[in-house]
């Protein structure tokens, strides 16, 4: 039954609990997926073994009536949750050989929940990239190609290898992190659904820091009922991290097929720069109007200061990752490359152990919390930080929720080379998605259209605080619009 | 306090100074894990994944500890800030697992206070607090196993501390032996600290600056960190002083720099110069949120505080007639505060603390025994002073009754009883003593007739040691100036 990764995490729960098919059935479907595209690059780790064992126990789970919610889903883990006894290495050669003697909360959650694991997923290095290249194993690729071309083309990142392998039905689901755009725009680039939540809403115990006030965990999966179905499970306060809120969580599905008559959508107007791809502009515009025909109100709205939000993100996110990483001394764990004196074991572990990006993120984050520049970037970058919250604030007072594009492009190629030459080229990736993280808001990224060239584009919506459930179910209306025909 | 100066041939020089104490909070768990702070363990016991800044690990803040500081803080007379925050102080080092130590520092938990502390000549000088701030310790370093070699215990590492800043108000070495004896007293009445400066509970940086006797610059300082004893931070003070009068009258200018004080010689050494200082690249801690107190925490906080030692010394001296001497001696302790509080009750506060002092304080040096361990109880002191109070028995009587408690522990009542050691009071038995004592000695009774005044006391002395120490000194005294006419 090869047809079994063609379904969703929900179709797959129903298949499972009406016993249909076993998990030991859609696991092994899946491992052989994994198997015939290995070329991708996806995972970094695969623990075959270890998901049949745990499908094993879904299954006697079923048979006695005490599955849990998510029992015997297959899914890929990004490689910056820790896992206890699987090896978790960021994708950085610094933690190559880690292996964590503890679970992460949201992974934990997932366990609990009865999912099963088919391996750790490719990423960034230390989620810091947009591409999926910075990877110290190597770039995942984008399942998707070109018409009329075999290159090969960039997943997305940081979650590259998360999007990547529910593209290809390596996994039912991923999960990701997004501390910039990292599950929104690896999803819009290879056609699929991944939801960001609003700050504190998932624990990020467990989770290898990048930028802490800005981190947060979400699903990438092949639909918007299944980001749901997953961020039900993924979400809750957990005492472990003070930065986890003390809220409730909804039944995220329960909304889902809800009118959204009346609905008041944002569109901001300096998201439309001059010079936008006309390609992106289409597919907003067409998503707009499906919202239209649905019943929902257009409301002209203004974040003015978007234009600064990439410059303050790549101020605080390299500060707070300059500090996240110091721990990767070469002490404890880890990579060490020995040295005459303390100071020489840092400087070999460390130049040894990071990739250029890394190195770049963390001279740039020491450099703007140095004496004498601490207030001229750090602490302007937070007053501005909190100018772009206000705005949207203010947005939200005349509007329930907004759509922008994802991404200001579709997947480009592998290596190219105006992103190499210039990293600024390949920040500029995040320009729709950075504010949504500097505000803490939740936001979706789902497939709304393909480009000329037969590729994928997303579409973001970004709600209130919380409000993800006005965010699930806007987004449902609009894919059942969007036909999007999976890869 | 007469001024400190410091006088050379060349000029009169006086010292600003100014402390930084860490002060381990008393917590059963560390300040962001729930590691055990137990002193004592097997090395790299008490280490979770927190403290060992493992990936993706968090911190959270354990609420004893800022009890523990909010506690300190009013027993500071101090502002309790009802918002701080937490930072990080970036740095590499073997023993400091994230790389960073999270501290306070632009909204630290307690802000301005005061410490009155009592000085040598008997006279009050109020100290001024700066600042508190809460954060944790570091691990252990330990270089002297190998060669080669260091190794690295994280007990230590996450172990709640406060950092108290006082103001640059010292102007003598013996001020700050004072504050610091002050300070330890208050964090031990109040249990936050151990106040151990020896094992590293409490630990001192003393930061010095000199300046010409009389004007009010004020001039580049040293700091001097880890100073591990009260009698050190002294000496470091006043050699650290002295070295900086040499270098000003030698012409040169002081730099500024931190320096080791070493115990041996008593003499500072540089450790490192400003321009080799780190950037502790100070930020926000974005792990946690901001600290928020309202007042009605404080304020129960407040209600918990014992009753601190200048509030006990004051209510010793006015109300138990204590003299301000043996009230601060016996007030910074609060077991000693305690004990003779417990003995004086109902009895003469006053004998009993000249008892205290003397004859009960020599007995357990004697015996180098701790308070706690005293054979002599709170209760028997003072039954023993009663028993004076009452004459009962005489005071050398009173000295060998307390000698028989020390060995035996038992109630003087007792052993005045079983012993027979009641004083006599019976007039005429003393006269009869008297007449014996006359009898024996015709002459010198002869020679203090025809004025040899002095030899009044030698009868008094006879006449004790005739009745074996028991007859009422008063009543001697009295009869035998009637019977020598």
């Amino acid at each position: 039954m090869s047809d079994l990764t063609k379904l969703t995490v929900a179709e797959a729960r129903d298949g499972l609990r009406k016993r249909e098919f076993s998990s030991v059935e859609l696991t092994k479907a899946y491992i052989s997926k994994m198997e015939e595209s290995r070329r991708l690059n996806a995972y970094v780790t695969e623990t075959p073994e270890h998901a049949l064992e745990q499908a094993a126990v879904a299954d006697e789970k079923y048979r006695n009536g005490i599955a849990g919610e998510l029992e015997g889903i297959p899914m890929g883990i990004k490689d910056l949750f820790c896992t206890k006894g699987i090896r978790t290495t960021a994708c950085s050669h610094i933690l190559d050989n880690f292996v964590p003697p503890y679970e992460s909360t949201v992974t934990s959650k997932l366990l609990q929940a009865g999912v099963t694991v088919l391996g750790k997923l490719n990423m960034d290095e230390f989620a810091m990239g947009g591409s999926n290249e910075t990877s110290c194993f190597g770039p995942a690729i984008n399942p998707w190609k070109a018409k009329g071309s075999d290159a090969d083309l960039v997943p997305g990142g940081s979650s590259g290898g998360s999007a990547a392998a529910v593209a290809a039905e390596m996994c039912a689901a991923a999960t990701g992190t997004d501390t910039g755009g990292s599950i929104r725009q690896p999803a819009a680039f290879c056609g699929v659904t991944g939801i960001k939540p609003t700050y504190g809403r998932c624990s990020r115990y467990g989770i290898i820091a990048f930028a802490s006030s800005l981190d947060q965990a979400g699903p990438i999966a092949k639909d918007v009922r299944d980001c749901a179905a997953l961020l039900k499970v993924m979400s809750g306060y957990d005492a472990k991290d003070s930065t986890s809120a003390k809220v409730n969580v909804p039944d995220f599905e329960a909304v889902l097929g809800q009118d959204i008559r009346g609905l008041k959508i944002g569109i901001p107007r300096e998201y439309r720069p001059e010079g936008l791809n006309e390609e992106i502009a289409a597919c907003w515009d067409k998503g707009i109007a499906m919202l239209r025909d649905r019943g929902a109100e257009i409301v002209d709205i203004s974040l003015p200061h978007t234009k600064y939000a990439l410059a303050v993100y790549y101020i605080i996110a390299p500060a707070e990752a300059s500090s996240n990483l110091a721990r990767y001394d070469g002490i404890r764990y880890g990579l060490r490359v020995p040295g005459e004196h303390l100071d020489d074991l840092y400087i070999n572990t460390r130049s040894e152990g990071f990739g250029a990006e890394v190195k770049r993120r963390i001279m740039i984050g020491t450099y703007v919390l140095s004496a004498g520049y601490y207030d001229a970037y750090y602490l302007k970058a937070q007053k501005v930080r909190r100018l772009i919250r206000n705005d949207f604030l203010e947005a939200f007072k005349k509007c329930d929720i907004i759509l922008t594009p994802t991404a200001p492009t579709g997947a480009f190629a592998l290596g190219d080379k105006s992103m190499k030459d210039n990293p600024i080229n390949m920040w500029l990736n995040d320009v729709f998605t950075v504010s949504v993280n500097l505000a803490g808001l939740p936001a979706i990224s789902l497939p709304a259209g393909v480009s000329g060239q037969g590729l994928p584009l997303g579409l973001q919506l970004i709600g209130r605080a919380f409000d993800e459930e006005t965010v699930l179910k806007t987004a449902y209306a609009l894919e059942k619009d969007v036909h999007f025909v999976r890869k | 306090m007469a001024d400190f100066v410091i006088e050379t041939p060349k000029g009169k020089w006086e010292i600003v100074c100014g402390l930084e104490i860490h002060c381990q909070i008393i917590s059963k768990s560390k300040i962001y894990s729930g590691a055990s702070t137990e002193f004592g363990a097997e090395v790299n016991e008490h280490v979770s994944f927190v403290d060992a800044g493992m990936p993706g690990m968090l911190p959270t803040l354990n609420k004893y500890c800022v009890h523990q500081a909010v506690k300190t803080g009013l027993g500071l007379r101090a502002k309790i800030n009802k918002y701080s925050n937490f930072a990080r102080k970036n740095y590499f080092y073997a023993d400091l697992p994230q790389g960073y130590q999270i501290t306070q520092f632009k909204y630290p938990i307690v802000g301005e206070g005061r410490v009155d502390i009592d000085l040598p000549d008997g006279s009050v000088k109020a100290i001024g607090i700066e600042r508190m701030h809460i954060e944790q310790d570091a691990g252990k370093s330990i270089h002297d196993i190998d060669p080669k070699k260091t190794f690295i215990d994280l007990n230590r590492a996450g172990v709640g501390l406060m950092e108290i800043v006082t103001k640059p108000d010292f102007s003598a070495p013996a001020e700050a032996g004072a504050f610091l004896k002050k300070l330890r007293s208050i964090l031990r009445y109040i249990g936050t600290c151990d106040g151990n400066m020896d094992e590293g509970s409490m630990r001192c940086d003393v930061n010095v600056s000199v300046r010409p006797q009389g004007t009010d610059e004020l001039r580049t300082r040293c700091e001097m960190k880890n100073v591990n004893s009260i009698k050190f931070v002294m000496q470091a003070i006043e050699n650290e002083a002295r070295r900086q009068i040499e270098v000003y009258e030698n012409g040169g200018v002081v730099i500024q720099e931190t320096r080791h004080f070493d115990p041996v010689s008593g003499q500072t050494k540089v450790m490192r110069k400003k321009e080799f200082a780190h950037d502790y690249r100070y930020f926000p801690e974005p792990d946690l949120a901001p600290l928020v107190l309202d007042d009605e925490y404080i304020e129960k906080v407040k209600r918990e505080l014992p009753e601190l030692p200048d509030e006990k010394k004051e209510r010793f001296v006015s109300k138990l007639g204590l003299t301000p001497y043996d009230a601060i001696v016996i007030c910074e302790n609060k077991e000693t505060a305690d004990f003779f509080e417990k003995a004086a009750a109902g009895h003469d506060a006053k004998k009993v603390a000249n008892w205290l002092m003397g004859d009960f304080f020599a007995m357990l040096n004697e015996k180098k025994l701790e308070l706690k361990d005293s054979p002599v109880s709170a209760e028997n002191l003072g039954r023993l002073v009663e028993l004076v109070s009452q004459n009962v028995i005489n005071g050398k009587t009173a000295k060998d009754v307390f000698a028989i408690m020390a060995e035996t522990g038992e109630n003087p009542e007792k052993i005045v009883e079983e012993k027979g050691l009641k004083q006599v009071t019976d007039t005429s038995a003393i006269e009869a003593v008297i007449d014996e004592v006359l009898a024996a000695n015709p002459d010198n009774a002869a020679a203090y007739r025809n004025g040899k005044q002095g030899l009044f006391g030698w009868f008094v002395g006879q006449v004790m040691k005739a009745s074996k120490g028991k007859a009422n000194p008063g009543l001697v005294n009295e009869l035998l100036k009637k019977k020598l006419g």
